[in-house]
C-alpha cells in the first residue's frame, strides 16, 4: 500500500487526480480540488463539462476510473453512498412520494438507528430551520416546488453530514423563486456553518452564492478561485468567455511586462500588463469587459484609446449596449449606464473608446 | 339590440353539426358493434341463466350448479390454478421487469422483444411445443435422465405441473409488461437518494423501489388472475382430469348436450368470480391505479377503509423486514469478501439478478423453437431428438385440402379483422382523446370490457345469437367476433399515440388553409402511422391465433387453422402439427418483422 503518498488530508473534502472514462469517452480527464470546513464551493460549467459526474463520484453513485476521494479525512473512493458522511440534494428533490414530509426527513435518522422520540425532535427542529413547521403530515406532492426544495434541504441537514452536495437544486424553479431560494440557501449555509459542494450551469447563481468557483469544461478544471478572481482575472479564454460578456480580440505581443504592449488587428497599439512568460511576436488574446469601456468626449483621456464607428445602439433598460466597429473590422461592445436626459451619439458617427491599462487581461492564444 | 337577437336564438345559436354528440360520430360504429354483438349477447346469457326448463324465471340452474359436487370442485380448481399461475407469474416476472426497468434503453428494447416472444407466437404452437418438451420421452426428461438427475421419466405433463408450466409461460409476459409500466415511472433517483441518506442497498430497494412498484404488482396480479380464470386450452392439453377448469365444462355442456341455460349459469359464475376480483382490488388499491398515473400515490380510493389501512401497515412492516434481511445478507457477504474504500468491490445483487432473469427469459422464449426440429422427422411419431430428416410432413400439410382451406380462411379472417378493428378502433380513439364527450368513462369501460371479460362468455353469447340469425360458420360472423376482441387493443394503442401527438401541428395545418379532412389525411395520419400499423398487426395476430370463438362458430369444412389444429391436438398428436406449427411460427415472425421495419421507416422519415 502506498498510503505514505496519500496521507489523510485535513480538508473536509479532498479530490485527488480523479478521472472517469466511459469506454473510450472521457467524462472527467483529471480533477483535483480541496474544500475547507464551512466552505461553499460551486462546480460551474456548461452541460457535458463533467461537473455532475464529479459530484456523483463524491456522492458514491458513480465510481471513478482513477484517483482518490477523501471525505472528512476518510478515504472514501469506493465506499458505498450510505457509508459516506454526505448528504445530497437532487435536482428534482427526490422526496419519497409515498412517505409524509416528516417520514421523509426522519428517513436518514431511521437508517442510522436513531430512536423514534429523538428523531421526532430533530425533524421538528429541521422543519423550523427551513421555516415550514406545519407541513409534517403532508405528502410531497401537496407542497409547491419551493417548499419541496426546502424539505429536501431539511432532510439533508437533519443528520449533520460532513458535506452537503447539491446538484442543480434550483434548476426546476422559476426565476423569482430561484432568486429567493439562493438567499435562503446562503442563509442556511451561514447559520449552520455547513460545507456545501454545489453544481450549476448558471454563472450568476454561482457568483452570487459561492466562496469559490471551480470552472469546468470538457471534463477538465479550467480555473478555481473566488467569483471576483474568475471574473476579473480569467486564466483561459474559456473562463473569460463563459463568465459574463467579454470582448476577446486577436492580438500580437510587442513587449511583455507589467507595462507591456501589444498590437490588435487594425494596427492600434495597446498597453496592458502582460505575463513575463509571453515573448514578443507571439499571438495572444486581449480580453476587455464591456462595462470597463468608456465612451470619451473630445477632451477625455485614458491609458488606451481606440477610435471607431458606432454601428448599433441597443437599449436594454438600465444599460445601453454600443457596438463599435474598429478599423480592420473588429467589433467592440460596451455597456453604458442610461439616463433619461442623455441622448446616445448617432449611429454612424465616430466615437472614441478608452479604458485603464489594468482593466485589460492578456491571455495566450490557444 | 345585439343581446335581444341572441336571446331570440336566431343566428347566434351554434349549428347542429357543432353539437358534441354529433361531432362524436366516429365513435358510433364501434359502439353499435359492441352493443349488438357484445353487450346484447352477454346480457342474453345473463337472462338465460335465470330461465328454467319450462321457460320460467327461476334460479334452477344456479341451484344445480351449487348442489352438484363436480361443478363446485371445478370452480375450486379454476380458482386454485388461477391463484398459483398469478403467484408464479409475479414471482418470476418481478426480477425480469426490474431488470428491464433499470436497463439501458437499447438493452431494454432487446429484452422486451424476448419477453414478448410468447405473446407473438401462436398459443397453440406454444402449447404444442410444451407437449413435445414435457412428455415421457420429451426433451426435458431425456436431458434429466442423461444428466443422471433422475432414473425414470418424471411425470411433467397431464397433471398440475404441466398446467402450471403452460399457464405461467402464457401469462408471465403480461405480468412483466404490467409491472414494467409502473416500474418505469418510478424515479430511480429516489433509490440513489435513499442510499445517500444512509440506506443500505436492501433497504433502499425494498422500502423505496419495491414499495413504489406495488401498484404495478397488484395490477399485474389482477390481469393475470382474471385472464387465467377463463383458460381452457392449456389445462385441456397439458393438464389431466384433475385440472379441468370451468371453461372446459362450459364448452362440453354446449358441444355435447347443448344446454344453453346451464352453460349460461356457469358463465355467469365465471363472470362473478372476475367481478369479485375487481372489487377486491378496488378495495385494496383503488381502481384508479390500474389506469396508471398513481405509481406515486399513497392512497387509492379504497385505502381509507379499515382493510386497506391494515394492509398498508402490514405491508410496510413486511417491506421493512425484507429490507432488513437483504441488508444482513449483504453484510455477511461483505464480511466474507471484504468491502474496502480504496478499491472497487464485487457486488452480489446485479449478477444474481442477471442470472435469474436470464433463466426466466430463456424459459419464455426458447420452447417454441422445439417445434422446428420435430417437424423434419423421418419417424411417424413426435419425438425428441427427431429421427433423420424428411420433408414428408410438410408435403402432407401442403397436400391436404382441408389444412390449406383452414389456413387460407384464417388468413382471410385475420386480414378483414385487422382492417375492421383498426378502422373502427382508431376512429373511436380519436373521439375519446380529442373530444370532451359525455360519459367518457362509461364508454371507455364498454370499449375495453372485451379485454377483461373471459372470452368464453363472449363466445357462448355470440354462438347463441349467431345461431338464430344464421351467422354460424360464416366469415362475417368470425370477423365480427374477432373484431370485438381486437378493437380494445387498437383503441388503447391509438389513444396512447394520440396523447403524445402535438395538436399544434394540426392547428398549424388549419391555419395554413387545410380543411379538417385534408389535415387528417396529410398531417395527422402520417404522423401516427406507426401506431396504426402496430394496431393492425395486433388485430391480425389476435384473430389469426383465436380459438375460443372459432371453437363455437366453426367446425368441419368451415374450420380456421387454430380450430383445425385443436382437433388434432386433442385427438391425435402427429408430426404434421409440428410442420403446421413451424409454418405458422415462421409466417408470424416474418409478418412482425416486416411490419416493424415498415413502422420504423415511417417513424424515421
Amino acid at each position: 500500500m502506498d498510503t505514505h503518498l496519500s496521507a489523510a488530508p485535513s480538508a473536509k473534502l479532498s479530490i485527488r487526480g480523479v478521472a472517469k472514462n466511459y469506454g473510450l469517452v472521457s467524462a472527467i480527464a483529471e480533477a483535483s480540488l480541496e474544500m475547507a470546513e464551512g466552505e461553499f464551493l460551486t462546480l460551474l460549467g456548461p452541460s457535458g463539462s463533467g461537473k455532475s459526474t464529479l459530484l456523483m463520484i463524491v456522492a458514491g453513485l458513480i465510481q471513478p476510473t482513477a484517483g482518490d476521494v477523501w471525505i472528512g479525512g476518510k478515504l472514501s473512493t469506493y465506499a458505498p453512498p450510505n457509508k459516506r458522511d454526505i448528504g445530497v440534494v437532487f435536482q428534482n428533490y427526490a422526496l419519497f412520494p409515498h412517505l409524509t414530509i416528516a417520514e421523509n426527513i426522519a428517513f436518514p435518522l431511521r437508517m442510522r438507528g436513531v430512536s423514534t422520540a429523538e428523531a421526532a425532535k430533530k425533524v421538528a427542529r429541521a422543519l423550523e430551520i427551513v421555516q415550514l413547521p406545519t407541513v409534517a403530515g403532508r405528502l410531497p406532492k401537496e407542497l409547491s416546488g419551493g417548499q419541496q426544495q426546502r424539505i429536501a434541504l431539511a432532510r439533508c441537514m437533519v443528520y449533520e453530514p460532513s458535506i452537503i452536495l447539491m446538484d442543480e437544486p434550483l434548476g426546476a424553479l422559476d426565476r423569482k423563486l430561484r432568486d429567493h431560494m439562493q438567499l435562503e440557501i446562503k442563509r442556511l449555509h451561514k447559520q449552520l456553518g455547513i460545507t456545501v459542494l454545489y453544481v450549476t450551469h448558471d454563472q450568476e447563481e454561482a457568483m452570487a452564492m459561492s466562496d469559490r468557483i471551480c470552472l469546468m469544461s470538457h471534463g477538465r478544471i479550467e480555473q478555481i478561485g473566488s467569483p471576483h478572481d474568475l471574473y476579473y482575472r480569467p486564466k483561459t479564454v474559456f473562463a473569460a468567455d463563459f463568465l459574463g460578456d467579454s470582448n476577446i480580440l486577436d492580438a500580437k505581443i510587442l513587449e511583455a511586462g507589467e507595462d507591456g504592449a501589444l498590437e490588435i488587428v487594425g494596427g492600434s497599439k495597446i498597453r496592458a500588463p502582460i505575463a513575463a512568460g509571453m515573448s514578443g511576436g507571439a499571438a495572444a488574446k486581449l480580453v476587455l469587459r464591456p462595462e470597463n469601456l468608456r465612451v470619451l468626449d473630445s477632451a477625455g483621456t485614458a491609458d488606451n484609446i481606440v477610435e471607431g464607428e458606432l454601428s448599433e445602439v441597443v437599449f436594454t433598460g438600465g444599460m445601453d449596449r454600443y457596438f463599435i466597429t474598429l478599423p480592420g473590422g473588429v467589433i467592440l461592445s460596451t455597456k453604458q449606464f442610461t439616463d433619461a436626459a442623455a441622448v446616445p451619439p448617432a449611429v454612424g458617427s465616430r466615437v472614441r473608446i478608452g479604458w485603464r491599462r489594468d482593466q485589460a487581461v492578456v491571455l495566450a492564444a490557444e | 339590440m345585439n343581446g335581444a337577437t341572441a336571446a331570440e336564438g336566431g343566428v347566434d345559436r351554434p349549428p347542429l353539426w357543432s353539437a358534441g354528440w354529433v361531432k362524436a360520430w366516429p365513435i358510433y360504429p364501434l359502439l353499435l358493434l359492441l352493443c349488438a354483438f357484445f353487450l346484447y349477447p352477454v346480457l342474453q346469457i345473463l337472462w338465460l341463466s335465470f330461465i328454467d326448463r319450462a321457460g320460467d324465471l327461476s334460479t334452477e340452474n344456479y341451484v344445480r350448479a351449487a348442489t352438484t359436487p363436480v361443478y363446485l370442485r371445478t370452480l375450486g380448481i379454476t380458482l386454485e390454478i388461477s391463484f398459483w399461475t398469478t403467484a408464479y407469474s409475479l414471482l418470476a416476472g418481478y426480477p425480469v421487469a426490474y431488470l428491464l426497468a433499470t436497463a439501458r434503453p437499447r438493452m431494454r428494447d432487446f429484452l422486451t422483444i424476448l419477453v414478448l416472444m410468447p405473446f407473438w407466437t401462436s398459443f397453440l404452437v406454444r402449447t404444442f411445443a410444451w407437449m413435445i418438451l414435457l412428455g415421457r420421452n420429451g426433451a426435458v426428461n431425456k436431458l434429466l435422465i442423461s444428466m443422471g438427475v433422475t432414473d425414470a421419466p418424471l411425470p411433467l405433463i397431464f397433471n398440475f405441473t404441466g398446467t402450471m408450466i403452460g399457464m405461467v409461460h402464457a401469462m408471465m409476459p403480461l405480468a412483466v409488461m404490467a409491472m414494467l409500466s409502473v416500474m418505469q415511472r418510478v424515479d430511480l433517483t429516489l433509490v440513489s437518494a435513499a442510499r445517500t441518506l444512509g440506506a443500505r442497498g436492501g433497504s433502499a430497494f425494498w422500502q423505496i423501489f419495491f414499495r413504489l412498484s406495488v401498484p404495478g404488482v397488484a395490477s399485474a396480479g389482477l390481469l393475470v388472475f382474471i385472464s387465467a380464470l377463463g383458460f381452457f386450452i392449456t389445462p385441456a392439453l397439458l393438464g389431466g382430469r384433475q385440472q379441468t377448469m370451468i371453461s372446459q365444462v362450459i364448452i362440453s355442456i354446449i358441444q355435447e348436450v347443448l344446454n344453453w341455460r346451464f352453460a349460461s349459469a356457469l358463465s355467469v359464475v365465471l363472470l362473478a368470480a372476475s367481478a369479485a376480483m375487481f372489487l377486491l382490488y378496488d378495495r385494496l388499491l383503488g381502481i384508479s391505479s390500474l389506469s396508471g398515473g398513481a405509481a406515486s400515490d399513497r392512497g387509492g380510493s379504497g385505502r381509507s377503509g379499515f382493510v386497506g389501512r391494515l394492509g398498508a401497515a402490514l405491508g410496510a412492516r413486511l417491506v421493512e423486514a425484507l429490507g432488513w434481511i437483504c441488508d444482513r445478507a449483504g453484510q455477511a457477504w461483505e464480511m466474507i469478501f471484504g468491502v474496502r474504500a480504496d478499491r472497487p468491490s464485487a457486488h452480489l445483487s446485479r449478477p444474481a439478478l442477471g442470472i435469474v432473469s436470464g433463466l426466466v427469459i430463456a424459459f419464455l422464449c426458447l420452447p417454441s423453437f422445439f417445434v422446428i426440429p420435430v417437424s423434419f422427422t423421418e419417424g411417424s411419431f413426435i419425438e425428441f431428438p427427431p429421427k433423420g430428416f424428411s420433408l414428408q410432413w410438410y408435403q402432407l400439410y401442403f397436400g391436404a385440402p382441408d389444412w390449406i382451406a383452414a389456413t387460407l380462411k384464417s388468413f382471410l379472417v385475420a386480414v378483414l379483422t385487422g382492417i375492421a378493428a383498426t378502422t373502427l378502433g382508431a376512429a373511436a380513439a380519436f373521439v375519446l382523446v380529442r373530444q370532451p364527450i359525455v360519459g367518457r368513462g362509461a364508454i371507455l369501460a364498454v370499449v375495453l370490457a372485451p379485454l377483461v371479460l373471459p372470452r368464453i362468455i363472449i363466445a357462448v353469447g355470440l354462438f347463441y345469437l349467431f345461431a338464430k340469425i344464421g351467422l354460424v360458420g360464416t366469415v362475417a360472423g368470425l370477423v365480427i367476433g374477432h373484431t370485438i376482441l381486437a378493437a380494445p387493443y387498437v383503441v388503447i394503442t391509438v389513444m396512447a399515440v394520440l396523447k403524445t401527438y402535438d395538436d399544434r401541428l394540426d392547428h398549424a395545418a388549419w391555419s395554413l388553409g387545410a380543411s379538417k379532412w385534408r389535415t387528417l389525411i396529410h398531417i395527422t395520419l402520417p404522423q401516427i402511422r406507426g401506431g396504426l400499423i402496430a394496431s393492425f398487426l395486433f388485430a391480425f395476430i389476435t384473430s389469426f391465433d383465436e380459438l375460443t370463438i372459432s371453437l363455437f362458430l366453426t367446425g368441419g369444412a368451415t374450420s380456421t387453422l387454430p380450430r383445425r389444429m385443436w382437433n388434432d391436438l386433442l385427438l391425435q398428436v402427429n408430426p404434421t402439427l409440428a410442420a403446421v406449427s413451424t409454418v405458422v411460427l415462421v409466417f408470424v415472425t416474418v409478418f412482425i418483422i416486416v411490419a416493424e421495419v415498415l413502422r420504423r421507416r415511417s417513424v424515421s422519415s
